[in-house]
């Protein structure tokens, strides 16, 4: 029998339409594998075994009957812990969470739920989010499957090791900076954050709320479109929810083919600081491309260069403001120091123990960014640098359809390495921060390995315009196949046991 | 309790050297059926913390939704105070840690506020007008409610523990701001109590608001500062907190008048803070220290899109508009053909709303005067109620004045009536059916009455026959009294008359 943890989302959703295999086989499948490498790789905070078969026992009882299903109905799908589930924990990765369970479900969960898709479990992150490569986690990093001595990129580190794997299929991500891009990039996975409103934020604790995306993680792009279009679409729980019907993802990514598409180079988002093995998996990429008839452009955006530097004001300015309820007082952790128990001595004891020093340092920068006297210089700076960065956008858009760089300027480094250096921690996300600093949609696909470490191939596409990524993404993704004669991650190395 | 009440100058000697500055935060809360962010309940008074969800409990995820009605509202009462209404206006977050304020940060308008740049006129008592400058109205969210328990005295200090009820959080508030108040002088307390009775008329005439005092509906903070005679300058305020009711208004800003008098004529100066208002006290205490540079880290909520109005809402909105409390004073005064002192009194005591209501159903203005400013308001006052909350409709003035006008009853048996329908025995006509109150027309019945009240007092009848025709009424009396005041008077004295054989 075939492994059923190698399959597509796409190609098990067929094999459990057909009933070819059950879902709970199909979920069964999932928990063995988790049991099998997840000591190793710490994708998973909460595995939600006795729900997930539950699930899947109804699908396929429904089935049975002939009822009308989803077709994504008992595909197995994990979900980044930043994201509040019923009856399971939700930690967001930080101790200040630690045992609370969410009285209600988000938006996108409840699609999932709606569409019959088995929740495996809740997947690790940096703590809140804020990391890019999953070791601020409080409850420990997680693992490259590629190499268990590596980062898998973060914050959403643990859905995209999950599903590269293979314990899902499928994986929810929450993208502020490029948090599901990068990772993805940096295990050989396919990422995408839609257009800021293209997903309900309802339910996703928030980190940075102008810059936050709920997106697919998964192992095609097609997968990708598949999970888009059960979670994108308006919601009223959302004030910055589009009205826009989410647009035929699956379409576009069945149908992928770049003849004629105007494909921009950002010069801007290429060559120093690069990793040559990065910077020629993306030329291989562009020549690819170019073979297949797209036509590639160079397009320049100059602001790109401030959009780190206004991303870490805005993102710790908003960040400060959204973990001030994490107090103590209403749910979580409560730590009451000895002496008089005054409101503020719990609620300074609480964070204190509660909060890790990446989110202690965000909290701090952003506090300060939003003082009197500070504001214009640093977070009204910064939204005009998020302007001008809009307007480079603007204007690459009417040179090129859709927008390519590499998604990480590196591969995976080691656990550790960067650890102690913040700044150079952050500049991980050069490539992936200015879609979210302008709310566009963007994509990372696999392009190849460097040095035995996957890389990540990034399209960027103008708001709304979520099916030129799945369009373009696709291609690229058919195109490498063809060269690599199967998918990356069939190159990857079995892993191993418990490190 | 800090009671140390500071010296004071007399209010005469405070107005000889200085000239009062006013200001005022108005907090109205809106009656929306939800919340400002969210689809929980906006009610008063349940069991605490059950009016929630998880958007009013600040649950991690949660996002706010903007209640399309509180903005209708808010709209209405800058339109209604004669304000400009913002195209484009956002919320901004006021960062703070407090217990009550579920998220630590207040969403709130900020430098975008929906209504700006209005006036309305106040009216005092002897018909002087001031204009008061609105700077102006802005939405925002309403607080949780602490109750500081195991302390002697109720608050924060030397309470062992506080309970925290998140019903009230997040229901909406319009938050009214004045521009400094200028020229006022010795009426500067007269207009404080009258600038905040015109704006809980305003909001609860427009419907948006119960406009409660006691029930914090509307909340006043009042600020003042002194200038000496002739100085442009404005001295430095102090914002009395929560004042709750209007005559406290009136007295926080003598009190404070004065206080500041003191301080500066003894060559102090005044500390810019807040003030806490003890109505047992009739004095002010300090609270804290309140400068212009409190740093609440404001920026635009991030979680919200911009409201934006079109004229077409607006104008939809100023249609919908009722008539301005003023104006319809003035207009019913007038229909009324009631005196000034006739109306004032009316107006004061609530019941202008009713007799208009009365009168509707057709009852004589005089008439419906009559009967809400005597047998109901005097009720209302033993039951300790509003005149309008007894229960009595106008169709039930109709038919008890009906009854009065067939000569069925008389006035005095009609009170009877009013007691046993509001006691819930049935409709006035049921009422006097039951207990027998109809005025007796049997003129036989009458006359045994007659007889018997001559009997009983031989020497009254004896006068009666010589001339002495006063003398009837003691007759009348034993009369009224053996039929229990059910005979009509007149037609008994007539009798009476007749009996005896005398010429009324």
């Amino acid at each position: 029998m075939t492994d059923l943890t190698r399959l597509s989302a796409a190609q098990l959703a067929e094999k459990l339409t057909s009933r070819e295999v059950s879902a709970v086989e199909a979920v069964q499948a999932h928990l063995d594998r988790i049991g099998e490498v997840d000591r190793a790789i710490n994708a998973f905070l909460h595995v939600n075994t006795d729900e997930a078969l539950l699930v899947a026992s109804e699908v396929d009882k429904e089935r049975s009957l002939g009822d009308a299903m989803h077709p994504l109905a008992g595909v197995p799908i994990a979900v980044k812990d930043l994201i509040v589930t019923k009856g399971q924990p939700t930690t967001a990765g930080s101790k200040i969470l630690e045992g609370w369970h969410s009285p209600y479900d988000a938006t996108v969960v409840r699609r999932l739920r709606d569409a019959k898709m088995p929740i495996l479990g809740k997947t690790n992150l940096d703590e809140f989010a804020m990391g890019s490569s999953t070791e601020h986690s409080a409850y420990g990093p997680t693992r490259n499957p590629w190499d268990l001595d590596r980062i898998p990129g973060g914050s959403g580190g643990g859905s995209a090791a999950a599903v590269a794997a293979f314990e899902a299929p499928l994986a929810l991500g929450t993208d502020t900076g490029g948090s599901i891009r990068q990772p993805g990039a940096v295990t050989g996975t396919v990422g995408v954050k839609p257009t800021y409103g293209g997903v309900s934020r309802y339910g996703a604790i928030a980190m940075a709320s102008s810059l936050d995306q709920i997106g697919p993680v998964t192992r095609t792009v097609l997968d990708s479109a598949l999970l888009h279009e059960v979670i994108g679409g308006h919601d009223p729980h959302d004030s910055t929810s589009l009205t826009d019907p989410v647009g035929a993802l699956v379409e576009a990514a069945r149908n992928a083919d770049v003849k004629g598409l105007r494909i921009g180079v950002i010069k801007e988002l290429q060559g120093e600081g690069y990793q040559d093995g990065v910077q020629a998996r993306f030329t291989e990429a562009l020549d690819l491309l170019r073979q297949a008839g797209a036509d590639v452009v160079e397009v320049s955006c100059p602001n790109f260069r401030y959009a780190l530097g206004a991303y870490y004001l805005i993102m710790p300015s908003e960040a400060s403001s959204n973990l001030a309820k994490y107090d103590g007082v209403r749910f979580g952790l409560r730590v009451v120091p000895d002496g008089a128990p005054t409101i503020e001595r719990v609620m300074g004891a609480t964070r204190a123990a509660g909060f890790g020093d990446e989110v202690k340092r965000r909290i701090i920068l952003g506090t300060y960014a939003l003082s009197a006297g500070y504001y214009d210089a640093y977070y009204g700076s910064a939204q005009k640098v998020r302007t001008l960065i809009q307007r480079d956008f603007d204007a690459a858009f009417t040179q090129a359809d859709v927008l390519i760089s590499p998604t990480a300027p590196t591969t995976a480094f080691k656990l550790g390495e960067k650890l102690d250096d913040p700044l150079a921690m952050y500049l991980n996300d050069v490539a992936t921060i200015p879609a979210n600093m302008a709310g566009v949609p963007g994509i990372s696909v696999p392009g190849g390995l460097a040095d035995g470490l996957p890389v990540g191939i990034q399209f960027l596409a103008p708001a709304r315009q979520d099916a030129r990524l799945y369009r373009a993404g696709a291609a690229l993704e058919a195109l490498l196949e063809d060269t690599w004669g199967g998918p990356l991650l069939a190159q990857a190395p079995e892993i191993g046991g418990g490190k | 309790m800090s009671t140390a009440t500071a010296d004071i100058l007399s209010f005469e000697e405070a107005m000889e050297k200085f000239d009062p500055v006013l200001g005022f935060e108005v907090h109205v809360e809106l009656n929306t059926r939800t919340k400002m962010f969210s689809s929980a309940p906006n009610a008063f008074g349940d069991t605490p913390n059950t009016n929630v969800t998880p958007v009013d409990l600040g649950l991690p995820g949660v996002l706010p939704v903007i209640n399309r009605v509180a903005v209708e509202s808010s709209i209405k009462i800058g339109l209604a105070l004669n304000c400009k209404i913002a195209e484009r206006c956002h919320f901004a977050r006021k960062n703070y840690f407090y217990p009550d304020t579920p998220k630590n940060f207040q969403t709130s308008q900020y430098d975008e506020p929906i209504a700006y740049d209005g006036s309305i006129d106040i009216e005092l008592a002897d018909g002087t007008v001031f204009t008061v400058e609105i700077e102006r109205a802005h939405m925002e969210e309403d607080a949780g409610k602490l109750t500081h328990m195991g302390g002697a005295t109720g608050r924060i200090q030397g309470a062992e523990f506080s309970l925290v009820d998140y019903n009230r959080a997040g229901v909406p508030l319009v938050e009214i701001v004045t521009k400094p108040i200028v020229g006022a002088g010795e009426r500067a307390p007269e207009l404080a109590k009258a600038y905040v009775a015109a704006i809980r008329e305003i909001v609860k005439n427009l419907g948006v608001s119960d406009a409660r005092m006691e029930r914090g509906n509307v909340r006043c903070d009042a600020n003042v500062s002194l200038k000496p005679k002739g100085q442009e300058k404005f001295g430095t305020r102090t914002e009395t907190k929560n004042v709750n009711s209007l005559r406290a208004v009136e007295h926080a800003v003598r009190y404070e008048i004065q206080r500041h008098a003191a301080v500066l004529d003894g060559g102090g100066t005044i500390t810019q803070e807040t003030r806490h208002w003890h109505e047992d006290t009739r004095s002010t205490t300090a609270g804290r220290p309140k400068s212009d540079a409190d740093d609440y880290r404001y920026f635009p909520e991030p979680d919200l899109v911009p409201v934006v109005t079109d004229d077409a809402w607006i104008e939809k909105l100023r249609s919908e508009l009722p008539e301005p409390p003023a104006a319809r004073r003035k207009r019913l005064q007038a229909d009324w053909g009631y005196s000034d002192a006739e109306f004032r009194d009316v107006v004061n005591a609530g019941v202008m709303d009713s007799i208009e209501e009365t009168i509707a159903a057709g009852v004589k203005p005089a008439t419906a005067r009559k009967w809400w400013m005597g047998e109901i308001s005097r009720r209302a006052k033993v039951a300790d109620v509003e005149p309008a909350e007894l229960g009595v409709t106008p169709a039930l003035i109709v038919e008890l004045q009906g009854l009065i006008d067939s000569g069925r009853i008389n006035d005095k048996l009609s009170r009877e009536v009013l007691d046993g329908v509001l006691a819930g025995e049935g409709t006035p006509t049921e009422v006097v059916a039951q207990r027998g109150l109809e005025v007796v027309s049997d003129d036989g019945a009458l006359l045994e009455a007659i007889d018997g009240a001559l009997a009983a007092q031989p020497d009254v009848a004896d006068k009666i026959r010589g001339g002495k025709l006063q003398a009837v009424g003691a007759i009348v009396g034993g009369v009224m009294k053996a039929t229990r005041g059910q005979a009509d008077a007149g037609r008994v004295r007539q009798l009476i008359l007749e009996r005896l054989g005398v010429e009324g």
